[in-house]
């Protein structure tokens, strides 16, 4: 009999092309998203070289990390952003590589098409250039981000040479409070096994609560496994699983569809598999999570107040943290003024986020003084959400519907937030500067960040939910 | 790369990562070159671009291409841009007690040896070059130990095989993966 072996380990050792001691692994790669930040130079390299691009038809290439959220039809005025998105339509021009461009219908955030599309599917091997790769581990695939040297391996060779990491459990078991989301989850889980603490690990997700969560649920919590510094996240698939599969644009059909659901449902992690660690949360103990300082690991329950010091920092760390977000210790949150609301990003901008903040805001008006995102994670969130009414909802609240990007997660376009001012984000970073130069961040979930966009403060969802 | 002398810029700041390395606003360019003139870029200058004089790159006390880190360092992002930014400066070295691991995979990929060593070590480096800012360090790496001149102290770091065999060598993945071309073939088709 066969060693019980994780779901990890199983995906792994379908994909290793060749495997020699002390060496890294040669592992096949069945789908490499890029983009235009982390491709240039890659390129470049192949050009160097004189190689093609190996695998053309399973390559997906879109421009969403620096792009406006504006008049996406006219040209890009800024010139830098111009000239990368315009090195990403030669490249693919000059390889042969079909681009999903700004305004064409499966254009979006990368971690957003990829799901939504059917290019990811349970059981494959996923990279991209971009470190919330991780994202697409919630349909049961081995998914991580990569360097630009390592895009330039990928395209040329279609593999990539990767050491085994360890791997994690992480169970979540029970039953989440109304008013509490899979991104409160994930926001909970790193502030207790830090930013560091999942380094060098890959994270299987597991538990009754985690089998409870939607698809773009799960999607939430495995994107931001790289923030408790893991490779990734990896979610066994289900019947959740291949009910949001079936029928995306590229998902197998017919006789094929029967026979890969057939397959992937023996990708599961055996009974008596071991982990390199385990550990094991309660959905009870999980209350509405926002952080507070300059690292997804610095968070507290909305209704705790910021402690004197945060787990594995110095009192050095925190007070530069504290000093950056202008909050002192044993500060509480709650009530707290902020000044602007950014809903997007591939954490949160699919349309189960979007369906979520419009149930909060229906009927209501934003506060006078919050300036309020909303930035859809692709073009067909976008469009459902039109289809939906729910950008009706959103207008007469006052808040600004945009077109699809990365937008204020990273400010790499202009929506930057201002210095000095706060912002309850549904991104992944609240990092000094991520949304701009001396921009402060909490990170929350699409409910958390509804509410502050109504009432202009922190409050908890639970006594607004339900 | 064999052998390394030199002293350190010391940034005793722990967590730092890929967004302060260099900010995604300076991520625009599309060759590897030049990205070092932005490296810290929002620690290196005050507004108005005016270089911070309490920030340790402005300071002529010390220099080096050794950069000593606090613990987790290259968190965050996978951008390359980080690495191609401290090479591009002039670090050959980074030394820190602990690495986030796409920054290493990026670090090792362009020519910048990554040194873990212990959180004890660390701080004693730190006390060092604080006490002397001439203090250096002397690194063997197809030996792989690390030496704080001056002192006693002199200790083994570890690095993968194959990756010092890279640096060593000035070797590449992509030759070294196209050298099993027909494997991945043989696998496709299987
Ligand atoms: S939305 Fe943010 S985290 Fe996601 S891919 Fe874009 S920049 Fe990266």
């Amino acid at each position: 009999m066969n060693m019980p072996s994780t779901l990890f380990d199983k995906i792994w050792e379908r994909h290793v092309v060749n495997r020699r001691t002390d060496y890294p692994d040669l592992l096949y790669i069945d789908r490499h998203f890029i983009h235009e930040v982390t491709s240039p130079q890659a390129f470049d390299g192949l050009r160097k070289r004189g190689l093609p691009v190996a695998r053309i038809e399973q390559t997906i290439a879109t421009a969403d990390h620096n792009v406006p959220t504006k008049n996406q039809h006219l040209p890009i005025a800024e010139k830098l952003s111009r000239f990368q998105v315009e090195t990403l339509r030669e490249n693919c021009k000059a390889f042969g590589l079909p681009l999903h461009d700004l305004g064409s219908e499966k254009q979006g955030i990368v971690h957003v098409i990829g799901p939504e599309q059917g290019w990811t599917l349970p059981g494959m091997t996923i990279v991209c250039g971009d470190s919330h790769t991780s994202t697409h581990g919630a349909l049961g695939t081995i998914a991580f981000g990569i360097g630009t040297s390592q895009v330039e391996q990928v395209l040329a060779t279609q593999a990539i040479l990767q050491y085994k990491p360890k791997t994690m459990r992480i169970n979540i078991d029970g039953v989440l409070a109304k008013g509490v989301l899979s991104k409160d989850i994930i926001l909970y889980i790193i502030s207790q096994i830090t930013t560091s603490g999942g380094t060098g690990y890959f994270v299987e997700y597991a538990g009754s609560a985690i089998r409870a969560l939607s698809m773009e649920a799960r999607m939430t919590i495995c994107n931001m496994s790289i923030e408790m510094g893991a490779r990734g996240g990896i979610i066994a698939p289900d019947e959740t699983t291949f009910e949001y599969v079936k029928g995306r644009t590229f998902a197998p059909k017919g006789e094929n569809w029967e026979k890969s659901v057939a397959d992937w449902a023996t990708l599961k992690t055996d009974n008596n598999a071991v982990f390199d660690q385990e550990h094991h949360f309660k959905a009870e103990d999980i209350e509405p999570w926002i952080t507070y300082g300059t690292n997804p690991g610095m968070g507290i329950g909305v209704t705790q107040n910021i402690p004197e010091l945060a787990l594995n920092h110095t009192a050095k760390d925190m007070n530069k943290s504290l000093t950056y977000m202008g909050l002192e210790p044993q500060q509480a949150l709650l009530g707290k003024k902020i000044d602007y609301v950014f809903i997007g990003s591939c954490t949160n901008s699919r349309i189960e986020d979007l369906r979520l903040v419009a149930d909060i805001v229906k009927g209501k008006q934003k506060a006078k003084a919050v300036e309020v995102w909303i930035v859809p994670g692709s073009k067909k969130v976008e469009a459902q959400a039109i289809e939906e009414g729910l950008d009706k909802v959103f207008e007469a609240a006052g808040f600004d519907l945009r077109q699809p990007g990365c937008s204020a997660c990273l400010g790499m376009n202009e929506d930057k937030i201002p210095k000095g001012k706060y912002c309850v984000s549904t991104s992944n970073r609240n990092f000094e500067g991520r949304q701009g130069p001396g921009s402060r961040t909490f990170l929350a979930s699409p409910f958390t960040a509804a509410i502050a966009a109504i009432t202009g403060t922190i409050e908890d969802a639970r006594t607004y939910v339900g | 790369m064999k052998e390394i002398k030199s002293t350190c810029i010391p940034l005793q700041i722990a967590n730092i990562d890929t967004d302060q390395v260099i900010p995604a606003r300076f991520l625009k360019a599309t060759t590897r070159e030049g990205f070092g003139d932005n490296l810290f870029r929002d620690w290196r200058y005050l507004p108005g671009d005016v270089p911070n004089p309490d920030f340790v790159l402005n300071n002529s006390t010390y220099s080096g291409s050794v950069l000593v880190a606090g613990k987790n360092f290259g968190c965050g992002s996978s951008r390359e841009h980080a690495a191609w930014a401290l090479a591009d400066y002039g670090f050959n070295i980074v030394i820190s007690s602990f690495f986030a691991d796409i920054f290493k995979g990026n670090a090792l990929n362009n020519g910048i040896l990554p040194i873990q060593v212990s959180d004890e070590i660390l701080a004693t480096l730190f006390e060092k070059i604080d006490q002397n800012p001439a203090t250096e360090i002397f690194v063997d790496l197809p030996n792989e130990t690390l030496e704080i001149l001056g002192t006693d102290i002199k200790i083994s770091f570890k690095i993968n095989a194959y990756k010092k065999e890279c640096l060593l060598n000035g070797y590449d993945d992509i030759d070294y993966i196209l050298s099993m071309t027909d494997k991945i073939k043989a696998f496709v088709l299987s």
